[in-house]
């Protein structure tokens, strides 16, 4: 019944791993004093691959391999698209913005690479010891990345601060985990979705939906799990925040909307006004913290905890309208954050020379594309019709209204207006003229950041004026989440599968 | 002609937006981006007179309509269309807009590129306000209104532009999320944004009265902080102050206006009717403390705001009066303010520019050096007073007579003491700019009187008022026409011109359930 190899459920992150071996391999065979600039060129080629591959999936009939531990489907085509896009983003960046004489560059590549196979694997994984091991992998790199300026004081901050707490949260969603296998004996989605209503042990399995959320939400970035993100965004190079604060993030999303519409569909009563409390919460700490924010990085992160919010009132919607909801605002919320993080990155450089809000006084002036770049992301973000941030909200807030929860949707309504007020502070001080001349030059950005600006602004216009097929995307994704493929799927294949061998 | 009929709309809307990428893209050379945006507002504001010449008159409901499905679910369609009560101020848009480009003409001197750029997109989403017939479409050129404001002010302010323009944004912003969440909501009801089905939809009966009460409250407070409504004024004054002239004279009044006409009495007429008591109380209070408060001010610019307070609140208790006459005076009091504050402010423009100050204090004697400026000054503040034969008068005596008869004598008289404060504080500014001794700034300083430029936009625009107060029939016919407040009873034949889609109504009912 199942005729499609395994290799080709996989085959997106296979095609990453190859490219990070081969980075890795030849960086350590490259003498010292050869440039590394061309493994980004690698990394970069790699990923598009990928990303073809991604969407050649598509053509699979949706299902399961290897003995039903990862699923290709339109959800997670989504998702890898969007993550490998975002991780093409980046490695065209860096390609620019990393300077020359950086140490370990080849690994730099290397590790973005294999953060991007976690987190593709970490949105098609339905057996949760792989969720496990897949957010393993991404997060070993992305702290890796986080403290890789290494002779500052804030890179291993940063660095160590995101592992320490970073390894509680897994923990948590370990031992949720292994709750949940105690509670139904399987760590397989669908036989635990299947099981859940009928299992007797209810408390073990409210723990076990409590731990996991714990440890999705800190990767999410949700008061509040929320303390790392400021530190983290501001010690790590502005390069890698771009990553940062987007594709984990995605995959995190991924992951939750698996556990509470796959698995948790029957505790909805819990998980609903859980999720209601933390995406209030989440908006308006993380609003009223970056109104006071004078350093960009760390406003910005603690905006991204707002929107982490926003995301999450989608969860409010119920069934498929949530589902698409929150799968098009992670995109758009990508679009926009990746584009301001690519700006800044370009504007403050390697070593964050401009890290407050006055620094950005005048660059309008100084640098008109840049300028002109920064204002646009940032009316994105605040929300302004015809850009992916409005759409991305007003999906989001559609689907809270939908759901029954008006207040919910004020809220965050209001909480959007108090977000103005910081993002244009930036865009108003950046749009101001200079009185003083002294301030540093910006250098001009290179044709690959351009590219990498302009695939920015293009997805972000994208999803603000023509959003009807990423919304067909997002809501087939949806679709596919919400009917597991084959309803007597899992155990007939594991019975199967061996025979064919 | 069809072919031009369908497509005039989108193209009033689409030419400044053009103008707008055309500046941003070629380079500042001299006053080339000025050339090219008086030229886009010139072929715009000729587009814009297509609709009154093609408008054909009490035929009811929209025309010259589009609707486009644009994005499929959530159904959010392109739909534009004017009636008699958005034709004119479309093209009331489409006049301002040279008129700005000239007011701005000297004024702006750095960064022409950026700020003609933004202020053609402004002319966008201000016609967009007029012609959106879809409430998501309707919002958006509606939020996109704010950025360029906020962007211009902060920019080119007098003094604390960003601080006028962060107080701009909030005040205009944070009102619009209930407005947002009650579209929403609306949606989730009926799972349609179009205008004019819910409109059948509301009046019909489909939701119960009690239902929509906040939802209307929510569109209400949006459109009363954008007008203003006393006591949600507070941006007005800065704004005023710090704005370029050609923004300020469009930022009040129009947009908030058309829109409680349009959206919140169009949409909501029983709940309208139960708010009447009340706005019509704070229409009064801020006729007479606008009037009250322009008197003492000693910067004209503050002065201008508070009067406009004055003005547009008349007009408001005007809307809820929800008499015929009432109506039709609105929409002419609308037209007419808009014209007379764009002449009055760019003369005060004018006059700032050449003395370097707007303080009324610091001025006096104007009218022997200038005296071009002081004949049209003059003109335009006997239209803004109300003196017959001049296009303020019939606005306001359409009001106040539907008023007295209409509504109630007491609030008539309260409001007309308003206009009698008006004619003070604005004759006794002129008494004081252009009268009187010169002093020390207005003797010595050399300035020139109005240039070509300036008196090739001023003069039509006096024969307008004249004309205006003259034969006001040409534009009360076509007002009178299409315009007039919902019935106080919902009728209860369907319209026929109106299909609405049949199961649009068993979801509104089941969304009630």
């Amino acid at each position: 019944m199942n005729q499609v190899p395994d290799i080709l459920r996989i085959l997106p992150e296979v095609v990453l791993t190859l490219t990070g071996v081969v980075i890795m391999l030849v960086d350590a065979t490259l003498p010292a004093s050869a440039p590394r600039r061309p493994m980004g060129w690698v990394a970069a080629l790699g990923t598009t691959l990928a990303l073809w591959c991604s969407l050649q999936q598509l053509a699979l009939p949706v299902g399961t391999g290897f003995y039903g531990t990862v699923e290709t489907s339109p959800f997670t085509v989504f998702f890898h698209v969007l993550i490998c896009g975002i991780v093409l983003v980046a490695l065209l960046l860096s390609l620019d913005a990393l300077p020359e004489k950086t140490h370990h560059q080849g690994e730099f590549y290397a590790l973005i690479v294999f953060g991007a196979v976690g987190m593709c694997l970490l949105t098609s994984a339905v057996e949760l010891l792989v969720v496990f091991i897949a957010l393993e992998i991404s997060s070993i790199a992305t702290y890796i990345l986080a403290g890789f300026r290494k002779e500052t004081g804030k890179g291993p901050e940063a660095a160590i601060k995101y592992f320490l707490l970073g390894s509680f949260a897994t923990g948590f969603l370990l031992y949720g985990i292994a709750l949940a296998f105690g509670a139904t004996g399987t760590t397989q989605v669908y036989e635990l979705a299947r099981a859940i209503p009928t299992a007797t042990n209810h408390p073990l399995l409210v723990a076990s939906l409590a731990l996991m959320l714990v440890g999705i939400l800190f990767k999410v970035s949700a008061a509040p799990f929320h303390v790392w993100t400021p530190d983290v965004y501001e010690g790590a190079p502005s390069v890698v925040v771009v990553l940062l604060s987007t594709a984990p993030k995605a995959a995190a999303f991924a992951l939750l909307l698996r556990v509470v519409y796959e698995i948790f569909p029957s505790l909805h009563e819990l998980w609903s006004p859980v999720l209601w409390g933390v995406a209030v919460l989440s908006m308006t700490v993380g609003n009223l913290a970056a109104l006071r924010q004078q350093n960009v990085k760390r406003m910005l992160a603690y905006s991204s905890i707002a929107h982490a919010g926003y995301l999450l009132a989608a969860f409010a919607g119920l069934g498929s309208s949530g589902i698409a909801a929150a799968s098009f605002y992670t995109a758009a919320y990508a679009a926009m954050n990746v584009g301001i993080f690519a700006v800044i990155s370009l504007v403050s450089g390697y070593e964050d020379d401009l890290p407050l809000v006055s620094d950005f006084r005048g660059l309008l002036y100084r640098a008109p594309f840049l300028g002109s770049l920064l204002i646009f992301f940032l009316v994105s973000l605040v929300g302004i019709p015809f850009t992916g941030g409005f759409f991305g909200k007003f999906y989001s807030f559609s689907a809270a209204v939908d759901g029954g929860a008006i207040a919910l949707a004020i809220i965050g309504l209001l909480n959007s207006g108090l977000a103005a007020g910081y993002y244009l502070r930036l865009a108003l001080t950046a749009a101001q003229r200079n009185p003083d001349q002294k301030a540093a030059p910006v250098p001009q950005p290179q044709l690959l950041a351009v590219v990498a600006l302009l695939i920015s602004v293009a997805a972000t216009l994208v999803l603000g004026i023509v959003p009807n097929q990423a919304l067909h995307a997002a809501q087939a994704a949806a679709h596919t989440l919400q009917t597991p493929p084959i309803t007597p799927a899992a155990p007939v294949m594991m019975i199967e599968m061996p025979a064919e061998h | 002609m069809d072919a031009i009929n369908q497509s005039i709309l989108t193209l009033i809307l689409l030419v400044p937006l053009v103008g707008a990428l055309v500046v941003a893209l070629v380079p500042d050379h001299g006053k080339l981006p000025n050339w090219i945006a008086l030229l886009t507002t010139l072929v715009s504001f000729a587009f814009a007179l297509h609709l009154p010449a093609h408008f054909v008159q009490g035929q009811g409901g929209f025309q010259f309509e589009v609707n486009r499905l644009w994005i499929e679910t959530p159904a959010i369609s392109y739909h534009v269309g004017v009636d008699a009560l958005s034709l004119w101020l479309v093209v009331l848009v489409g006049l301002l807009a040279p008129v700005g480009v000239v007011a701005s003409w000297n004024a702006v001197t750095e960064r022409r590129k950026v700020f003609y750029s933004l202020f053609l997109l402004q002319q966008t989403a201000m016609v967009g306000v007029f012609i959106a017939l879809d409430l998501m479409l309707y919002y958006g050129f509606w939020e996109l209104s704010l950025v360029p404001m906020a962007i211009l002010i902060a920019m080119y302010g007098r003094k604390d532009g960003p601080k006028a323009a962060l107080k701009f944004f909030l005040f205009t912003f944070i009102p619009s999320a209930p407005l947002l969440v009650a579209i929403l909501w609306m949606y989730s009801k009926t799972h349609t944004f179009d205008y004019v089905t819910l409109q059948v939809l509301f009046t019909h009966g489909a939701f119960p009265a009690s239902a929509l009460c906040w939802v209307s409250l929510a569109f209400l407070f949006a459109f009363a902080v954008k007008v203003p409504i006393f006591p949600l004024h507070g941006w007005l004054a800065d704004t005023f102050s710090e704005a370029p002239v050609a923004l300020a004279m469009v930022v009040a009044g129009k947009l908030g206006l058309y829109s409680m006409m349009r959206f919140h009495v169009g949409l909501f007429p029983v709940q309208a009717r139960e708010a009447a008591p009340w706005l019509i109380g704070l229409a009064v209070i801020g006729i007479l403390y606008g009037a009250c408060l322009a008197l003492v001010q000693r910067d004209f610019w503050r002065l201008m705001a508070f009067a406009a307070l004055s003005h547009l609140s008349l007009i408001v208790l005007a809307i809820y009066g929800f008499t015929f006459t009432g109506w039709t005076g609105a929409v002419y009091q609308i037209l007419s303010h808009g014209v007379v504050d764009a002449a009055l402010f760019l003369l005060l423009g004018a006059l700032e520019l050449r003395y370097g100050t707007s303080q009324i204090g610091a001025l006096g004697g104007v009218a022997a050096k200038l005296p071009r400026l002081a004949v049209f000054f003059v003109i335009a503040t006997l239209a803004m007073i109300g003196l017959p034969m001049l296009s303020g008068f019939i606005g306001e005596f359409l009001i106040l007579s539907s008023t007295f008869v209409g509504v109630s004598r007491s609030w008539t008289v309260a409001a007309a003491l308003g206009v009698i404060l008006g004619a003070a504080y604005m004759l006794w500014l002129v008494q004081r700019v252009f009268y009187g001794t010169t002093n020390k700034l207005t003797g010595e300083r050399k300035a020139a009187d109005l240039g070509l430029g300036e008196f090739a936009i001023l003069a039509p625009l006096a024969v307008l008022i004249l004309v205006m107060g003259i034969a006001p029939g040409y534009w009360l016919d076509s007002i009178q026409s299409g315009v007039h407040p919902p019935p106080e009873k919902a009728a209860t034949v369907l319209p026929t011109s109106i299909l609405i889609p049949v199961e649009a109504i068993s979801t509104a009912r089941e969304g009630l359930r």
